[in-house]
């Protein structure tokens, strides 16, 4: 199963036009559309949850900070449930990803209703996290499947630049309505559910599920779903996942980042937390110019740039500047997320099985999530045993071994 | 919503077959959604029109110009109108989340509105009259003033700078009123761990306590995983560890003893219990109060601490008492009250 054999269906017309007047898909631009709304919708939650905790329910930072870090890693493992299922049957990546709107939007009710309950929050927390889960590798799928594989950066870029529009909206659209609500958190749910809900009435009305848009039709391709075993078989995907894996578990975590420009810059803390919205604001300008190179180029050479570029952001930290270091690694980061994040699934999308491409796609996201994981935990204690530079030297030096092993592993992902 | 509306945007999967037969806009699909759109829009707006209608949250709200901490007793704050009370009296002081106050001056943390989340902490003098105020990233946490109205220090939980997955992080600061300086975070403090000097990236602080000196102080401090009780030296700007496990230590007000919340327990829903330590002998005592405290004691008269408690409905908290000897029961002091103070003249 190489790009060669499934890549383009031979019936395939050609297209009308090409290069910056080509358009991206309706389903693609619905996708985005429910990415952008749903983050709105649970950005809102994020930014006021801690004070609501706290403060509204008298929460300790340690009940706290358990309540926030209990079903992260649980994450990872549910999208390989939710590809699962949304291969079954042919395609049902529009119910399983629908289903896991719905769960998100529905988890917001709970927050309110649970009142001051610890478990009933934690139970809204955990039906949140289920359905971020289970929804993300069902939609990557589709945007993969009803896109021709030549546009797929380009794709991917568009859905990932309307997603962090949304996430870039969420704490505002939360300021608003505190602002109108006078500091009521429960409007916040209230108002973040019907954003929720309207994601996922988006999704229901304007989103085509992927059987009919790409996916080989028919029985037959019933009969071919794989199994995770089978697919880790696959010799494209273990490369592919090895590969981002391997990179994966090199990075060291964004909140590292940050908190290590902190230090190193002696930032105020009031500047804190807006470092994280400079490197979206970055990555949002960027991922629609990322994916278009990557589908001119092949998506190996993009990847491999982003990770070279966050390479270079952990240098710049070693030799420390002042407010260039700021802005310069704020960029990289953004240039690390847009030149890698969506350029992994157009990269991955067209050499995997159609039949089970959202499994596929939910076992490369696995496998770099737990890497992800596993390299930020081993950063934190890098940092703690050594110190910060010897800890960012290390990883400067296992992200440029990781980089060149997966210059030799990750297949060169060029379509056209 | 523009991308959806677009024409040519909607409904097609992309294809040159169907460029070719000609896009047609989505008029019945269209229609659902604006629908939709409308109620849920009416639907967040009726709701965000109630909670304003209601009240919100607790509105900021200044001292009445008849509250004063003028009388000896116990005040508090009232979790039903956020502001400051005195047990007996009336509900008259400003709105607070956290309160304390010590000798001629009285702190008042507020969180401000918005996101991300600012503690403003104030300073009153007895009439509450605003002296100075100070705004820093964070959840209000702790509050305390020395027994002379010296010195305060207050804890705000900042959230996002932790970088462990289920981590959190303190910043706790320290005002100085004889001088006006003001140490924003005590975390540069030199550190001294069982006699070794220490350094490391996730040093924390939280839950000061004052001695009569005016320039020893008491506190946790966190590091890999563990809690230390830690004395501080301001004048000399050296911190030690003296024993671990000890959280959000409280003198008593003639200097002998420590009262703290001890982990015992790795429940997160009950993990803490009230202890006693006696700072002769480094011996400690557990409490009569059995349940998971997780609040800074504070010293009513030598013999007996006030805390808050979660109240029974779930909302809010209550203020209970317990003898400070290990003997005895605890007992409902103020329902729906935090932040225990006993003001003396």
């Amino acid at each position: 199963m190489y790009l060669a054999t499934t890549g383009r269906r031979p019936d395939a017309p050609s297209r009308p036009r090409t290069g910056a007047g080509r358009r991206v898909p309706g389903t693609v631009l619905a996708l985005g559309a429910v990415s952008l709304v749903t983050d709105v919708s649970s950005e809102m939650v994020t930014a006021v949850l801690p004070l609501y905790l706290v403060l509204g329910l008298g929460l300790s930072p340690l009940q706290f900070g358990f309540l926030d870090g209990l079903f992260n890693g649980a994450t990872a493992l549910v999208r390989l449930l939710g590809g699962r299922l949304a291969d079954r049957g042919g395609g049902r990546h529009k119910a399983v990803a629908g289903a896991g709107y719905l769960l998100s939007a529905l988890s917001r009710l709970g927050l309110l209703l649970a009142g001051g309950a610890a478990t009933g929050i934690a139970a809204a927390l955990a039906a949140d996290r289920l359905g971020k889960g289970v929804r993300t590798a069902p939609r990557d799928a589709l945007i993969s499947l009803s896109t021709p594989p030549a546009d797929l950066g380009r794709a991917f870029g568009v859905h990932r630049a309307m997603d962090t529009t949304g996430a870039l909206l969420g704490p505002l659209a939360a300021f608003a309505v505190l602002w109108a609500a006078a500091d009521a958190y429960d409007a916040v749910f209230v108002v973040s559910f019907a954003t929720g809900l309207l994601g996922v009435l988006v999704l229901v009305l304007f989103v085509r599920d992927g059987a009919g848009a790409g996916t080989p039709a028919g029985p037959a391709a019933r009969a071919d779903r794989p199994t995770v075993r089978q697919l880790l078989r696959e010799p494209a995907l273990r490369r592919i996942t090895g590969a981002a894996a391997l990179l994966g578990a090199a990075t060291v975590g964004d909140s590292f980042l940050y908190l290590l420009l902190q230090r190193v810059l002696g930032l105020p803390p009031e500047v804190f937390p807006l470092l994280p919205l400079g490197s979206a604001a970055c990555y949002l300008l960027l991922a629609v110019p990322a994916g278009r190179l990557a589908d001119r180029t092949g998506r190996r050479a993009p990847f491999l740039a982003g990770h070279l570029a966050l390479l270079a952001g952990y240098l710049l930290l070693l030799v420390p500047a002042g407010w260039a270091t700021l802005a310069l690694v704020l960029v990289l980061l953004g240039v690390f997320y847009a030149a890698t994040d969506g350029v992994l699934m157009a990269l991955a999308g067209p050499v995997l099985p159609a039949a089970g491409r959202a499994g596929a796609l939910a076992v490369v996201q696995t496998g770099q999530a737990l890497a992800r994981l596993v390299g930020a935990a081993g950063f934190g204690a890098a940092w703690t045993w050594w110190g910060t530079r010897p800890a960012l030297a290390a990883a400067a030096l296992a992200l440029a071994a990781a980089l060149l092993a997966a210059r030799r592993v990750l297949p060169e992902g060029k379509v056209s | 919503m523009t991308t959806v509306d677009r024409p040519g945007a909607v409904g097609q999967d992309g294809t040159a077959a169907d460029e070719a037969a000609g896009w047609r806009f989505p008029v019945w699909r269209s229609v659902v959604l604006g629908v939709a759109l409308l109620a849920l829009l009416g639907g967040s707006l009726g709701y965000v029109l109630h909670a304003r209608e209601r009240g919100g949250a607790h509105r900021e709200v200044a001292a009445d110009a008849s509250f004063a901490l003028d009388r000896p007793g116990l005040y508090y704050r009232d979790a039903a109108s956020g502001r400051v009370a005195r047990e007996g009296g009336p509900v008259g002081g400003p709105s607070c989340e956290r309160f304390y106050a010590g000798g001629e001056r009285a702190l008042c943390l507020r969180a401000l509105p918005g996101t991300p989340v600012r503690t403003e902490a104030v300073v009153y003098d007895r009439e509450f009259t605003r002296l100075q105020s100070v705004v820093v990233p964070g959840v209000p946490n702790r509050a305390r003033v020395s027994a002379s109205g010296n010195l305060l220090s207050w804890t705000a939980f900042a959230v996002g700078d932790s970088y462990a997955v289920s981590g959190f992080s303190t910043r706790t600061s320290v005002l100085d009123l004889r001088s006006g300086y003001l140490i924003k975070s005590i975390e540069d403090i030199p550190l001294t761990v069982d006699g070794v000097r220490y350094h490391a990236a996730d040093v924390n602080y939280w839950g000061v306590g004052f001695a009569a000196d005016d320039n020893r102080f008491y506190a946790t401090v966190s590091t890999r995983g563990r809690t230390h009780l830690v004395e501080g030296d301001l004048a000399g700007w050296s911190a030690r560890t003296l024993r671990e496990n000890v959280e959000c230590p409280s003198l008593s007000p003639d200097g002998t003893r420590l009262a703290f919340k001890k982990k015992v327990s790795d429940d997160p829903a009950a993990p803490w219990r009230l202890y006693v330590l006696d700072l002769a002998d480094l011996r400690e005592h557990p409490l009569a109060e059995t349940r998971s405290v997780d609040d800074q004691a504070a010293w009513l008269d030598g013999d007996t601490l006030g805390y808050a408690l979660p109240a029974g409905s779930g909302r809010g908290s209550d203020l209970w008492t317990v003898p400070a000897d290990g003997t005895g029961a605890p007992a409902l002091r103020v329902p729906g009250a935090s932040s225990p103070v006993a003001v003396r003249t």
